[in-house]
Formats: C-alpha cells, sequence, structure tokens
C-alpha cells in the first residue's frame, strides 16, 4: 500500500468535466443478487462515450459485480438476478425482448486473466467475426489485421498468424484478447482488472493502449491499483461495503477531482491507503 | 559417475529426510507391477500360441484367408472373430458416440441444476450394471423387441453394391445377430463415454465460456465452436476408452452375437467377436491346437488393445502439444 501522504497523480490527458461528453450508458438503481445475497445495492452511475470510466475500491465489493452486469454477462450465473435498469443508448438493456447476443457484441469484454481460445492467433481474432456470420477472407484479413494492429500486437505476431494463441507471453495473450474484442467493433468495452496478472511492462503497455482505445470506444474499467485507475481514468466511481456486505456506490466524479478533492472522509482514506 | 552417485545419494536422503521413501517405493513398485504383469501376460500368450502360429502363420489372422473353423478336423482361421470385433465395436461407436456427447454436453452446459443430479446417477448407474445383466435383457428384450426389427428394416439394403454385404438377410427370427451384438454393445458403452466427456466438459475453464459468450457467442455456438474443439483431446480419449471397452466386451456379446464362426460380412448374421469365441470354446477345447488357436486370437486381442492404448496416447500428447 502507498503510505499515507502519497497523493496520487492524474494524467494530464484526463478529461475535466462531463459536459462535453455524451452518455453511453446510464446505470440506474441497480442492485444484484445471488441467489438471496445482495452483492450490489441501487446503484447510480453514468457512463461517458468515448471516456475511460474506472471503478475501484476494496476487494469484494461488487466492482466485477457491477461491471458484468453491464453485458448481461451475469445471466450466465445460476441464480443470479437484477433490479433496476442499465442504459445503453437509452434504452435498458434488461428489458424484455432485449437480444443478449446482440448487446454482448456491442459491449465487448476483457477478463482479468488472458483467456484466449487454444486456436491460432488469427482464429482467435476472428471468432467473433465468424460468430456473426462473415465468411469473405479478405474482409477477414483486413479486419483481423486491424484489430491486432489497435492492439498493439501486430508487429509480433504478423509473420505467423497461425501460431497458438496461447504460445503467447501473458501480455501479448491479453493484447490478443483486447483485439478479440475489438474486432467485432464493440461500442463499450468492459476490462476486469486487465493487468492484475501481468508484470509491469506489459501493464503499462496496456494502460498505453487504453488510451489510444478510448479515442474509438467508451471503455469502462475495474482496478485495484489506485495509480492506475488515476493514470488512465477520467472518470471513476469509488464503490465500498455496508454492514450487510452490500456493495453500494460511496463517490462519483472525475478521476482528478476524486482524487485530489474526495467529498467524502471514506473514499480520501481509501485512496491514500488508509483502508481496503 | 561420482556427480551421479553424490546425486543419488542426495535424492535418497531427501526422501527419507521427508518421509517420502515409503510412498516413493509404493508408487515405482505399483509402476512396476503394471509392467510386469502386462509383459508376463503378452509371453505367456505368445508362447501358448505357439502351435497354432506354426501351423497357419500369416494365414490365421487374415481377411483373404478361406474361412474356417473346425475342432473336429483342426483347421482354424481366426478372421470372423476378428472381423466380428472390429464391426461390432465400430457400428457401435458410431451409434454410441454422437448419443454420448449429446448427453455430456446436456448433463455439463444445458440441464436445469435440479436435473443434473438425477441425471448423472442415472449414466452411473447404466455402467455400473453388470454385463450378465444387459446379455439377458438383451436375449429377452432388446433382441426380439429392437433388434429383430431393424434386421428386417435394414435387409432391403442387403441390394445395395459392395455394402449391401453387410445387410445380407434374412435375419434370424431370435435376433442373434452381429447386429444384435453391436446394439447391446451401445448401451453399454454410452455411459463410459458420456461420463468421461462430461467430466472433460465440466473441466474446461469457466473462464473459455465466458470468453464466447461475451463475444456474443449463443450457447450452442460455445459448444460446438469452444467447449468441444477444446476438449477433443480428452473426448478422443472417452472414444478410445469406449472402444477397447467394446472390443474386449464378452459376456454381454456371447450371449446376443449367436457364436458362429461362419465367414461373410453382413451383420444381420449371428457371428463370433476375438472375446465371444474364447469364452465360449475355451472351456471346452478338443485338442492343443484348438487351445493353442484361441490363445492366438487372444495375442491379437492382446496387440489391438496395446495399440489402441498407444494410439491414444500419441493423439492425446500429439494434440496437447501442439496447443500449449
Ligand atoms: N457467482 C457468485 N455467486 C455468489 N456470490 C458471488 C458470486 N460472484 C460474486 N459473489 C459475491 O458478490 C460479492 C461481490 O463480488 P465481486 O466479485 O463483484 O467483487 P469485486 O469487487 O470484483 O472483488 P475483487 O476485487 O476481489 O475482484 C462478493 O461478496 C462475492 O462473494
Ligand atoms: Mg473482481
Amino acid at each position: 500500500m502507498q503510505p499515507e501522504t502519497a497523493v496520487v497523480k492524474v494524467s494530464a490527458g484526463a478529461q475535466p468535466a462531463a459536459a462535453e461528453a455524451d452518455t453511453k450508458m446510464l446505470i440506474n438503481g441497480v442492485s444484484v443478487y445471488y441467489k438471496a445475497f445482495r452483492a450490489i445495492k441501487e446503484i447510480d452511475l453514468p457512463v461517458y462515450e468515448n471516456r475511460v470510466t474506472a471503478f475501484i475500491g476494496p476487494s469484494g465489493c461488487g466492482k466485477s459485480t457491477l461491471l458484468r452486469s453491464l453485458n448481461r454477462m451475469n445471466d450466465l450465473i445460476p441464480g443470479a438476478r437484477l433490479e433496476g435498469e442499465v442504459l445503453l443508448d437509452g434504452e435498458n438493456i434488461y428489458a424484455p425482448g432485449q437480444d443478449v447476443v446482440d448487446i454482448r457484441r456491442r459491449v465487448g469484454m476483457v477478463f482479468q486473466r488472458p483467456n484466449p481460445f487454444p486456436m491460432s492467433v488469427y482464429d482467435n481474432v476472428a471468432f467473433g467475426l465468424r460468430l456473426l456470420g462473415l465468411r469473405k477472407k479478405s474482409v477477414m484479413d483486413e479486419i483481423v489485421e486491424r484489430s491486432l494492429r489497435a492492439a498493439a500486437l501486430w508487429e509480433h505476431v504478423k509473420d505467423n498468424l497461425g501460431q497458438s494463441g496461447m504460445a503467447l507471453s501473458g501480455g501479448q495473450q491479453q493484447r490478443l484478447c483486447i483485439a478479440r474484442a475489438i474486432a467485432v467493433e464493440p461500442e463499450v468495452i468492459l476490462m476486469d482488472e486487465p493487468t492484475s496478472a501481468l508484470d509491469p511492462v506489459a501493464t503499462l503497455t496496456i494502460e498505453d493502449l487504453i488510451q489510444t482505445l478510448k479515442e474509438k470506444f467508451t471503455i469502462v474499467i475495474v482496478t485495484h491499483n489506485m495509480q492506475q485507475a488515476a493514470r488512465v481514468s477520467d472518470f471513476t466511481a469509488f464503490l465500498s461495503m455496508d454492514d450487510d456486505r452490500a456493495g453500494y456506490l460511496v463517490e462519483y466524479g472525475p478521476t482528478m477531482e476524486l482524487f485530489t478533492n474526495p467529498r467524502k472522509k471514506l473514499t480520501e482514506d481509501y485512496i491514500t491507503g488508509r483502508f481496503g | 559417475m561420482n556427480a551421479t552417485q553424490t546425486s543419488w545419494r542426495r535424492r535418497l536422503t531427501y526422501y527419507f529426510k521427508h518421509g517420502d521413501v515409503l510412498w516413493w517405493a509404493l508408487i515405482t513398485l505399483s509402476a512396476l507391477v503394471a509392467v510386469v504383469l502386462v509383459l508376463w501376460i503378452g509371453w505367456q500368450v505368445w508362447v501358448q500360441s505357439a502351435e497354432s502360429r506354426h501351423a497357419f502363420g500369416w494365414a490365421f489372422v487374415s481377411p483373404w484367408a478361406k474361412p474356417a473353423w473346425n475342432p473336429a478336423l483342426d483347421k482354424f482361421q481366426a478372421w470372423p472373430a476378428i472381423y466380428g470385433s472390429l464391426i461390432t465395436a465400430l457400428i457401435a461407436l458410431i451409434l454410441a458416440v454422437p448419443l454420448a456427447l449429446g448427453i455430456a454436453v446436456f448433463l455439463s452446459e444445458l440441464a436445469p441444476p435440479w436435473l443434473r443430479g438425477p441425471l448423472n446417477y442415472m449414466v452411473e448407474m447404466l455402467a455400473a450394471i453388470p454385463s450378465v445383466v444387459y446379455g439377458l435383457w438383451g436375449i429377452y428384450v432388446f433382441l426380439p423387441l429392437v433388434v429383430v426389427p431393424v434386421g428386417k428394416a435394414l435387409e432391403p439394403l442387403g441390394g445395395l453394391p459392395v455394402v449391401g454385404e453387410l445387410f445380407q438377410g434374412p435375419t434370424p427370427a431370435s435376433g442373434f445377430t452381429r447386429l444384435g451384438a453391436a446394439l447391446v454393445l451401445v448401451i453399454m458403452i454410452l455411459p463410459t463415454i458420456a461420463a468421461v466427456s462430461r467430466d472433460v466438459l465440466q473441466a474446461i475453464p469457466r473462464s473459455q465460456r465466458e470468453a464466447a459468450m461475451a463475444l456474443g457467442a449463443t450457447r450452442w455456438e460455445t459448444v460446438w465452436k469452444v467447449l468441444l474443439p477444446y476438449g477433443q483431446s480428452g473426448i478422443l480419449g472417452a472414444v478410445i476408452l469406449g472402444f477397447g471397452r467394446a472390443i474386449g466386451e464378452t459376456m454381454a456379446v456371447t450371449m446376443v452375437i449367436g457364436n458362429s464362426a461362419g465367414g461373410g460380412y453382413s451383420i444381420l448374421k449371428p457371428g463370433y467377436t476375438m472375446a465371444s469365441i474364447i469364452a465360449n470354446e475355451f472351456a471346452e477345447a478338443v485338442s492343443d491346437l484348438h487351445t493353442s488357436a484361441l490363445m492366438e486370437i487372444g495375442l491379437v486381442l492382446f496387440v489391438i488393445t496395446l495399440l489402441l492404448n498407444a494410439l491414444a496416447r500419441w493423439l492425446v500428447v500429439n494434440r496437447t502439444i501442439k496447443r500449449a
């Protein structure tokens, strides 16, 4: 943990205000239950377009749960249930009749541990495109290359696209997973602690990547690492746990403000490392 | 030399010091026992089959040699039994594998949790039924109710060129046929393949499923494009296990296959398998050569089983390495 007096630096490029950005997603009074256990309660939060939003908070406070409710990944967990609504471009993705498959295509995801498929690099990136029914080789080649370039991996793999995705290093695997996610051109990319399994150098590469990706995509990232939140995000939501172990939103705001001038005592304690 | 000695001594000290020595000795011993057993059995069937090998040479196992199985004249030729084993096991596999995979996918991916327990239990029960019970049930229920009608329905295929050979009727009214044996085998190997494949699927990390789902894959696409390819070597192992079981199954097959040494390729006719001919005739072998011929069939079965295991091993290792 950081020393108590540490001042977290906020990246110069961080967007100062919300006013210039459109709301891409809106989390509206969301509670998520796992069977009878309420993991998060009544969270309200906007996600701005072409900005990076970070979720921080102590372990078990529901960051992953909240993130996974943004593309309905929690649907896969038996007994998971959501109250409230999550709007994507103003439409509730939990409304009856919504196509989950389509939502997941629009809201892509990168996981904590790199999880490439045991296939070639090319097939990994092409996977989502093939699901969409794309067959044309020339188009496929082009998108695969573009996605790998965007994920800063092209130079490493261009000579051997047939090699197994699992043969890459951890950091490269994670970039492959990013390439795979952006190949289907999602609008939002969710990242759940994408660097926690990586070494510092690979971590920096991914962080740089996030900065370029936000020009095209809206990004939501969960991180345990306060410096990372400060370095990469424009907005930060700080979650904590109540006495009933349900996660709730303590404070949300532009990253710079939240880190330099937190409104809540709890936030200040957390970012200065006094708890959590 | 010196270096090896020291390292050995160091290793021994290590084993003693950490109380691992017993464990280590046990493992080594059991591994040795297994190897010795295999070699010993192989050696025995080799020696005991000497008379037959000398009398008939390669013609004994050749598909092109004239089929003959006549203890009175001391004339023996094993191809019909080998064919019987291969064709029944093959048909059993062709029918059982898709079914078993369906069951495995259902059990591991689709079934609602409340249904999983009972279904798993039933699959395991099916595997635990003794094969003599399958045989009895086959004779009294399965042959007349299923095999005979199916056999009759297949008879018209006998008119086809080439594959017609497989469907030469008429199907005996008792149902004792190679087809009967194959269909009983389907039921017997089904739970094995299903249970092992289910375990393979369940061992696939959740992250693989999530990766597919997060890209907008449906459940079906996830199974088909991610899980089955991911588990292919394990599933292949399950299939080979099933094949091994089918080819080695003795009791149930002996009870339903009709035990006829006749030649021909029709599955609508009674026949023998390697296992069933040994089971059926060994106790009543009339001459030394007869016994020896049965031993040689045992040898063939032994070799096929070894090859099968080697193949399984090779496939699994090969594919795993390719992936890693
Ligand atoms: N599949 C599940 N079934 C039941 N409870 C769950 C499940 N997933 C998470 N939980 C519970 O929900 C709460 C929030 O979990 P979550 O994984 O969202 O926290 P987190 O903030 O991401 O934690 P971490 O920082 O450790 O990743 C925890 O108490 C956890 O035990
Ligand atoms: Mg988490």
